[in-house]
């Protein structure tokens, strides 16, 4: 029981890093139709950045805002360069395109930082918290805590502000929503932003935890992305259960199976999953016309 | 015998009802026509029966066997065969190819002949080359046969889809507004292609909004309205009958019952 | 795509194969060579698969891999001789893409893409955490394929850059034919056909699952074939084979070609195997130009590179 605590403490502490990043995904999958598969590159960005300006001298809040702005910046820069300009590509052209503008961070932060591992101090010690005979670090605490926060806001955002209802409504139908004189081009750039932004957040929470180094963004693009597909790809609420569960699952996994296959078995999850329900747990089901 | 028997068909989306208890019969040779306002359901009505949507209820039999809800493609075996109200042609392929694909069924063998592009497959690839460019001489598209058929005009790819569906040498053809789009004279070729195909055998199931083609060519009508059949009969009779009027011209029915709906 | 145009496309990859090693500077280019016929291999097996069928796959290197570890592991367990082995990872490959395709290939788009990258990577992970029998990260060594002894015996006598370039180059003729006489044959329309519309493929009497499943296991058996002839020519093999990031070079060096043709595909596969070469003087760079082509080319050249300088040679008359 114990045992079966600490694992889903854990759990729920990757999984909400993944929730985050299924978030992202998801975020730009409404207002773009776009799989974002540099979306980890964003987590990875936060936690760098603020390990660099941290080192240079910047108090740790600060420094996490400037790599919270910076990635913000940085996912606009990514729209308005590369998703844009191929609006109406197929499918597997965005994915090499997302790949490809992920590849480019990757090398690019591995010129302008380093090929090392990185960690900052917790935001609250170290010295881990009992619960019911289990532990969890404070710094799982702000992961989690944080990972709702952001839920929490998101849902203020997109159901009490015009901004957010917009956003909603290019997800729903981009023709309608421009026709009644939504900025469809400004919610992408928006989306963009808003999305990497949650990232770096997540980088930011997770780094004193899992530590950061420049190629730690691709296996939290595929969780997060399957993550995503398990909740239902565009339901934010899909991400949040869908990031989780596969959190949990691996956490599981790895205290009761093998810590080797703990990655294996959440791919076989997803797939399960995909074969019995292809529109994932949250998806919209939807009949092809004729 | 009839070669198409439609027995009480109904399907429903989401709780609405948009086909319900719809039977007719069509015979070889016989032209039959579904005809409704729009949203009567129809194309629904066509895609059950075609095998594109499970039917929720009822039944469709081909030839005496029941079919009901397997899929398209082993329809399409047994001698059923379709065109689409919303086009469904094969864009990037060339004009001959997307015909040629309807003989997908006379000309299959093994991916083995297939990969080492073995004689056997040669010679069926050949003979289905020779039907395929009759076939677009009689919808008068021969001379575009090499084209890219995303490259042609509405008209043209209408008949490029009747084309196709009678590349599959069909006992049945359900075509779903083939007229659509059309121009008068567009449309009179249709015409006499349909009366022709019925003449040599062929049973004809239509979905067309011109009323006059209808009129003219159909043996029997089938009325839909809201998803149910209202009439049926012969063209006179059901161009004369009080119900459907009323749904043409979007009257109130004169049935008390219904008058809260 | 006529016959004509198939003769011409086999015909113009012949000379380049035969032609090409003339202007080779010295026999490091052999190996290059060797390489880019391998990788050109595996993505025309993809254009099978996304070209035609117009079914994406992120996780081909899987089926890379398996050929590969058959003819590191097969030759030392079962006895077998490397060259059955390959004969072995392809059965494997196409047998285990047949059961995994048929439930797989109900999904599309980006869902179809993340169940074949979960395929992918599950093969990656066993090939990396079965340290006995795989050697693990570290990889394993590759029995030789003998057959350069023989030809040697015989008194052909041919350096390894030399015989690994030709025996690729001619598997590599080999592929194309095999694709390019299916591009034109009843499966191969069927393919095209459900790529454009599955509904109307279907109602013309296509067994689209039935189709799209031939197509998958085509592609996984030319995926195998290469990860085979890659381990044989390196005489050693790592997880990497089978990674992700292979996956994803080989989509791209399809799609970079024009994914549509066969010559493209070699095109793309040169494209992509020669980057790093010339980059390694720029090692610091490489990830950053590779990404940079990947997304100038999608953008700017959205057909594939092939289609698209044909299109502007033939001027703008579309």
């Amino acid at each position: 029981m114990d045992a079966l605590l600490q694992f889903l403490f854990s759990g729920l502490t990757v999984g909400a890093v993944y929730a985050l990043v299924a978030l992202g995904f998801t975020i730009i999958y409404n207002a773009s139709d776009v799989v974002n598969f540099a979306q980890g590159e964003f987590v990875m960005l936060g936690g760098m950045i603020t390990v660099f300006t941290f080192e240079a001298g910047l108090p740790l809040p600060l420094a996490a805002l400037v790599a919270i702005l910076v990635t913000s910046a940085i996912g606009v820069a990514l729209n308005k360069l590369a998703i844009e300009p191929a609006r109406g590509a197929p499918v597997v052209s965005l994915i090499i395109i997302t790949i490809g503008a992920s590849i480019v961070i990757r090398g690019a932060t591995q010129l302008i930082f380093d090929k090392q591992l990185h960690r900052f101090p917790s935001f609250s010690g170290d010295d881990p918290i009992h619960v019911l005979g289990a532990t969890i670090l404070p710094q799982s605490l702000w992961v989690i805590g944080g990972a709702l926060a952001v839920f929490v806001g998101l849902w203020i955002f997109f159901t009490r502000t015009l901004t957010g209802k917009a956003v909603l409504a290019t997800a729903n139908n981009r023709v309608a929503a421009q026709l009644v004189g939504i900025n469809t081009g400004w919610v992408m750039t928006l989306s963009f932003g808003l999305s990497a932004a949650i990232g770096a957040f997540a980088g930011v929470l997770v780094t004193p935890i899992t530590l950061v180094g420049y190629d730690v963004g691709v296996a939290l693009a595929l969780k997060g992305f399957a993550a995503a597909m398990l909740g239902g790809m565009g339901n934010p609420k899909g991400a949040l259960v869908g990031g989780l569960l596969l959190g949990c699952f691996e956490a599981l996994t790895a205290g009761y199976l093998s810590s080797q296959y703990k990655e294996a078995v959440a791919f076989i999850v997803i797939l399960a999953v995909l074969f019995v329900m292809p529109q994932g747990l949250f998806g919209r089901k939807s009949t092809e016309r004729v | 015998m009839s070669l198409l028997d439609v027995q009480g068909l109904g399907i429903s989306f989401g709780g609405l009802k948009a086909v319900n208890d719809v039977s007719f019969k069509v015979s070889p040779g016989e032209i039959v026509s579904v005809i409704g306002p729009n949203g009567a359901g129809k194309t629904t009505l066509f895609n059950m029966i075609s095998g594109v949507y499970q039917p929720g209820r009822g039944s469709v039999s081909l030839n005496g066997t029941e079919v009901t809800g397997i899929a398209p493609n082993r329809l399409a075996e047994m001698g059923l065969s379709r065109t689409f109200q919303n086009l469904q042609i094969f864009q990037e392929l060339t004009v001959l190819d997307n015909v040629l694909a309807g003989y997908h069924l006379s000309e299959r063998g093994s991916v083995w002949a297939d990969l080492l592009s073995l004689p056997g497959m040669r010679r069926r690839a050949a003979e289905a080359r020779q039907g395929a460019r009759k076939l677009l001489e009689r919808v008068r598209l021969d001379k575009a046969a090499e084209q890219v058929a995303g490259n042609l005009s509405y008209g043209a790819l209408k008949r490029l889809e009747i084309a196709r569906a009678l590349a599959l040498n069909p006992k049945i053809l359900l075509l779903d507004e083939p007229a659509a789009g059309c121009n008068a004279v567009e449309t009179e070729e249709i015409d006499h292609l349909i009366a022709e195909l019925a003449a040599s055998g062929i049973a004809i199931l239509l979905v067309e909004h011109d009323m006059k083609l209808v009129m003219r060519i159909s043996n029997h009508i089938v009325v839909l309205d809201h998803g149910e059949k209202i009439a049926e009969g012969d063209p006179a009779t059901v161009s004369r009958d009080p119900a459907v009027i009323a749904a043409y011209l979007g009257t109130e029915e004169e049935e008390p019952a219904h008058a809260d709906g | 795509m006529t016959g004509r145009n198939k003769w011409i496309s086999l015909g113009v990859l012949a000379l380049l194969i035969a032609l090409l090693p003339l202007f080779f500077p010295s026999g490091y280019y052999y190996r290059v060579g060797a390489l880019i016929f391998v990788n050109a291999l595996s993505v025309v097996g993809l254009v099978i698969l996304i070209g035609y069928a117009g079914q994406i796959s992120l996780g081909h290197a899987g089926f890379a891999g398996i050929g590969a570890y058959a003819c590191a592991l097969a030759p030392e367990h079962l006895g077998l001789h490397p060259a059955l082995a390959v004969v072995l990872g392809a059965v494997v490959s196409g047998v285990m893409a047949a059961l995994i395709g048929k439930p797989i290939l109900r999904l599309k788009g980006y869902y179809l893409g993340v169940a074949t990258l979960g395929f992918g990577i599950l093969v990656s992970m066993v090939l990396t955490n079965e340290r006995a029998l795989t050697g693990g990260p570290d990889g394993m060594n590759v029995a030789d394929l003998g057959l350069r002894d023989v030809l040697r015996d015989m008194g052909w006598k041919l350096s390894g850059g030399e015989f690994w370039y030709m025996l690729c180059g001619v598997v590599l003729l080999v592929g194309a034919w095999l694709a390019l006489n299916l591009f034109d044959s009843p499966s191969g329309r069927a393919m095209r056909a459900l790529h454009g519309s599955e509904v109307a493929a279907a109602t013309v009497g296509v067994d689209v699952p039935r189709q799209k499943l031939r197509a998958f296991v085509i592609s996984a058996v030319y995926a195998s074939v290469a990860g085979s002839l890659l381990a044989l020519q390196n005489g050693f093999i790592t997880p990497d084979v089978a990674g992700f990031m292979h996956s994803v070079e080989m989509v791209t060096m399809a799609v970079l070609g024009g994914v549509g043709s066969v010559l493209g595909a070699t095109f793309g596969a040169a494209i992509l195997t020669l980057l790093p070469q010339v980059l390694t003087v720029f090692a610091e760079y490489e990830q950053l130009v590779l990404g940079l082509v990947m997304v100038l080319v999608m953008i700017f050249l959205p057909q594939g590179l092939l289609p698209s300088i044909a299109r502007r040679l033939k001027g703008r008359d579309e």
